[in-house]
């Protein structure tokens, strides 16, 4: 059964990176009744604490910039939530720049902020992190070429099929259509399952604007008959 | 049926966030029949990829580990015991350049009868099986990846 599919392919030109990296063999497909329902990996060992949701709170000040919620619901494909499955966050600070080492941008680092969070989905298969808004950072695929703002998303889910590790972007960004990774989905409308929403209901009055974005893992709970 | 989000590229910047304590030994505890595992990532000019993000998994086993300037990673497993079949890691490889994440399996190399009759390494081209197969290297086992080209890994569709 093969429900729409809008993943991108592993050669993409445009994204420079992908023509010495993408398999040029097609991957041999195992039978799904196989493997349908092989368990994820046990990601037990990853620590997760309260205050690694709020990225805000991680130092002794405050980070710089427009603060923000982001939540939303980790279903599976029958639209059915994913309970307890981490999930995984990282992004530039305000200005564009990384912590990491290997981010060489001319923008300011915030000492108060890192840009990387991890949270349990509750009962609901809702998440919700605090943050601020990440800036556009430049890159060096093409002359001019900009990152729109996005934060990066790492989930696990119940089996080895529904792993995903992709990236969220904000509403209205005028670099959207420019940029090669999510121009990379050919069909539009899996570009916008990449964009979250301005959800005035996540929205504190006074305090941060908030963000929507529902992530749908691949496969569904349904246990096959076969053992 | 609800399409399932995309998959975006893991980048280049996720080493500051991913790993975690002791990511590299994939069960938590002290185990005396822990094998060392290296290898190293190489692209389709066989330069090594520098920024790879590598998951092993099986039963209640998982590592994560990253490459570093030379592609080379390691993480230390049990072999996982199996009911039939032969034993073998899940191995997910993720970087820059990878818009989805790939799936391989690692299997040993002293399995040499159960390895023959896996009915997954009998659905690869004989010619390609090998580079599922991790080699005896004295102690420890090495088990490549490549993404491209001359030797290219076996990923799997899932
Ligand atoms: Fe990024």
């Amino acid at each position: 059964m093969n429900d729409v599919d809008y993943e991108p392919p592993y050669l993409h030109p445009d994204y420079r990176s992908t023509e010495l990296r993408a398999p040029k063999h097609e991957p041999v497909r195992l039978p799904d009744e196989w493997f349908h329902d092989a368990p994820g990996p046990v990601f037990g060992r990853i620590p997760v604490r309260d205050e690694d949701a709020d990225l805000t709170r991680q130092h002794r000040g405050e980070p710089l910039g427009e603060r923000i919620i982001i939540t939303g619901r980790v279903l599976d494909s029958d639209a059915q939530p994913v309970r307890k499955t981490l999930v995984e966050v990282w992004q530039a600070n305000a200005a564009g720049r990384y912590v990491d080492s290997a981010d060489d941008h001319a923008a300011p680092l915030d000492p108060n902020f890192t840009g990387a969070g991890r949270a349990l989905t509750d009962q609901d298969g809702f998440y919700r992190f605090v943050t601020v808004k990440p800036g556009a950072y430049p890159w060096r695929n093409h002359l001019n070429a900009w990152r729109p703002a996005h934060v990066h998303f790492s989930l696990f889910g119940p089996s080895l099929a529904s792993r995903l590790v992709t990236q969220m972007y904000f509403p209205g960004d005028p670099l959207i259509p420019l940029d090669p990774i999510l121009s990379s989905i050919p069909d539009p409308r899996g570009r916008e399952l990449l964009i979250a929403r301005l959800d005035l209901d996540t929205t504190v009055p006074e305090w941060a604007l908030g963000y929507r974005w529902d992530i749908v893992l691949r496969g569904s709970r349904a246990t096959p008959t076969e053992a | 049926m609800t399409a399932p989000t995309p998959s975006q590229t893991v980048g280049p910047f996720f080493g500051f966030a991913l790993p975690f304590a002791n990511d590299a030994k994939a069960s938590a505890g002290e185990s005396p029949d822990a094998i060392r595992v290296e290898g190293q990532v190489l692209d389709g000019t066989g330069d090594p990829v520098g920024d790879a993000l590598i998951e092993a998994s099986q039963g209640d086993q998982f590592a994560r580990c990253r490459t570093d300037g030379e592609g080379a990673f390691h993480f230390t497993v049990r072999k996982p015991v199996v009911s039939n079949g032969a034993p073998y890691l899940n191995i997910t490889v993720f970087a820059r350049g990878l818009l989805r994440h790939l799936h391989t399996r690692m299997y040993f190399p002293d399995e040499d009868g159960a390895n023959r009759v896996d009915r997954v390494l009998a659905l690869v081209d004989e010619s390609r099986r090998h580079t599922l197969i991790a080699r005896r290297d004295g102690a420890i086992l090495r088990f490549d990846v490549r993404l491209q080209g001359e030797g290219e890994t076996v990923f799997f569709a899932l």
